[in-house]
């Protein structure tokens, strides 16, 4: 690039730093005639006097001449060809650049970020369709682009805006450039994070799971007339994981009141770990005595019990995994569960044998039971839950019928399921 | 008589870039940021041509289209919609719910202005 801007871009650090040409010219030992002849391009500059000029402008030489321009230039350059249908003044773009060096960066900056989430989009489509979360992200992200490409390319095309215009685009460009730093960051942390076991992208309920699940579920400090408060909240990040953790954490409190551990591990050795029977014996609603078995320790239950929690919509508010029946971790599940059978008939405990399409021929034994979670109050209607607890069976007897069930439709090979909200990615007889 | 759009966009950066593009062409533009009270709002304005988001606080941009084409006074309103979700069916849905240009952000400050006069140019040969 040529050289001859040089003067401009010390006119304008100068005026930035607030000196009169005379001031600064004595503190590079020249006149200030000879440096106006420089401001103006009219005199070539370098050595020992761009040094001494920098200097009394406190900033690098190399800000002066071209070298951090060519770079801008370059990309302000690309920036103008990506712009589809503007006519960017590419004969202006050096005096921009040189002008407004640090507004320019700012442009070419978010350029090349617009350019690299844009390439971003199309690979994860796919995803975007199935993940609301990251649907949200993206239209964050996309929306904040927009706003930028929208408003530096007025700043670039619009000659005369007004001064007023020309501020407030400003502070909208530094204030998009926070915020599409910010979503950017979310979303690869999102990404980086989603394919690991524990994810805690401030989802409340998930942050829930994992919490639950460095306890084991089990938490001895609700025994005994132990409070919630004993609990340590600590490893949860957000206050909305906290409320959803308390309130789990509560109804737990309660069954545990409800059915004290000693009368259950005692029933339970002597009469086996049937939910009706706990249920009548302690006088308990059958959710109660479900979601009571389902997370005592396994010194009582003898082998991993699983439970699933949700709500009339089907929304899943509560997992603990068993193995070998899969759980998908974002809701969808398998509508032929029990857990949303039970809600067809509310209050009537349900109990099904079932085993998982696609995996080891696994069974397990299910328990669900719907009740109504509030009274709403006089006349109306009130909502519902229901609860599933799912054992593991080792043998099952010949005449036990048994309904096949999968985790999720995008997964499940069943190509006759009359249940089914979506085709499988997976192949006919996978 | 100035021509008068309303921009329907709860993305107050968006909306001022365009208001600024819109006012130069001699637009008279309105901002409202809300989807739950837009079509009162745009019965109110009787504007000649709504910019529409997709994603609005309240009510979405695709239900607001819909209940807009079924109102006698509105169904030919020009609409240009803007959307983050730029896949096929999305656009298939806003065309099949009466959208007279589909948008994806972001967007060129070029393609609002030219889909925001050819649309207008439309308009007023009907």
């Amino acid at each position: 690039m040529r050289d001859t801007l040089t003067g401009s871009r010390i006119r304008e650090r100068r005026q930035i730093a607030g000196l009169r040409q005379a001031e600064l010219a004595r503190l590079a030992g020249i006149s200030a005639s000879y440096l106006n002849l420089i401001e103006h391009n009219r005199r070539r500059i370098g050595g020992k006097l761009l040094v001494d000029i920098a200097t009394a402008l406190s900033v690098e030489p190399s800000v002066l001449t071209q070298g951090i321009e060519a770079t801008l230039v370059s990309a302000l350059r690309e920036a103008a060809e990506d712009a589809v249908g503007q006519q960017a003044e590419l004969d202006g773009l050096e005096e921009f650049a040189g002008r407004f060096p640090g507004w320019a960066a700012v442009l070419a900056q978010m350029h090349r970020r617009v350019v690299s989430l844009e390439r971003n989009v199309e690979i994860l489509s796919d995803r975007l369709t199935h993940d609301p979360q990251l649907a949200d992200s993206m239209h964050e992200v996309l929306s904040t682009a927009a706003a930028i490409r929208s408003t530096a390319a007025i700043l670039a095309d619009t000659e005369d805006i007004e001064a007023e215009w020309r501020e407030r685009f400003h502070k909208n460009l530094h204030q998009d450039a926070e915020r599409l730093a910010d979503s950017s960051k979310a979303l690869v942390t999102f990404l980086d994070e989603s394919d690991t076991a524990v994810d805690p992208r401030g989802v409340p309920l998930e942050e829930v799971e994992a919490f639950f699940q460095t306890r084991n579920f089990i938490f001895p400090e609700l025994e005994d007339g132990g409070e919630v408060d004993s609990v340590d909240l600590g490893n949860l990040n957000t206050a909305a994981a906290r409320a959803v953790a308390r309130d789990m954490l509560e109804t737990l409190r309660a069954d545990a009141q409800a059915m004290p551990l000693d009368a259950v591990a005692s029933f339970v050795q002597g009469e086996g770990p049937d939910p009706i029977d706990l249920a009548r014996h302690f006088s308990v609603d059958m959710a109660t005595a479900l979601r009571r078995v389902a997370l005592l320790p396994e010194s009582i239950v003898s082998e991993p019990v699983g439970m699933v929690l949700c709500d009339a919509s089907g929304s899943i508010l509560f997992l603990k995994p068993v193995s070998g029946f899969a759980m998908p971790r974002h809701g969808e599940a398998c509508p032929l569960w029990p857990v949303f059978t039970a809600l067809n008939r509310p209050l009537v405990p349900v109990r099904k044998h079932v085993v998982q399409t696609g995996r080891a021929s696994a069974t397990f034994e299910c328990f669900a039971y719907a009740w109504p979670h509030t009274v709403a109050g006089y006349d109306q209607d009130p909502a519902y839950r229901s609860v599933m607890l799912v054992r593991p069976v080792q043998e099952t007897t010949g005449d036990a019928a048994v309904t096949k069930v999968g985790s999720n439709c995008r997964v499940c090979p069943s190509n006759t399921c009359t249940a089914r909200r979506e085709p499988s990615i997976l192949s006919e007889g996978f | 008589m100035s021509r008068k759009v309303l921009l329907i966009e709860d993305e107050p950066n968006i909306a001022e870039a365009i208001r600024f593009l819109l006012t130069r062409e001699g637009w008279q533009v309105e901002i409202h940021g809300d989807g739950t009270d837009a079509l009162q709002v745009i019965q109110g304005a009787q504007p000649d041509l709504v910019i529409l988001d997709v994603m609005l606080p309240g009510k979405s941009g695709m239900d607001i289209l819909r209940d807009l084409r079924e109102m006698e006074e509105l169904a030919s309103l020009p609409v240009l919609m803007l959307t983050a979700r730029g896949q096929s069916r999305d656009r298939e849905m806003a065309e099949n719910a009466g959208v007279s240009r589909f948008m994806t952000k972001p967007f060129s400050n070029a393609e609002v202005l030219t889909a925001v006069r050819d649309l207008h140019a439309q308009a007023t040969q009907m």
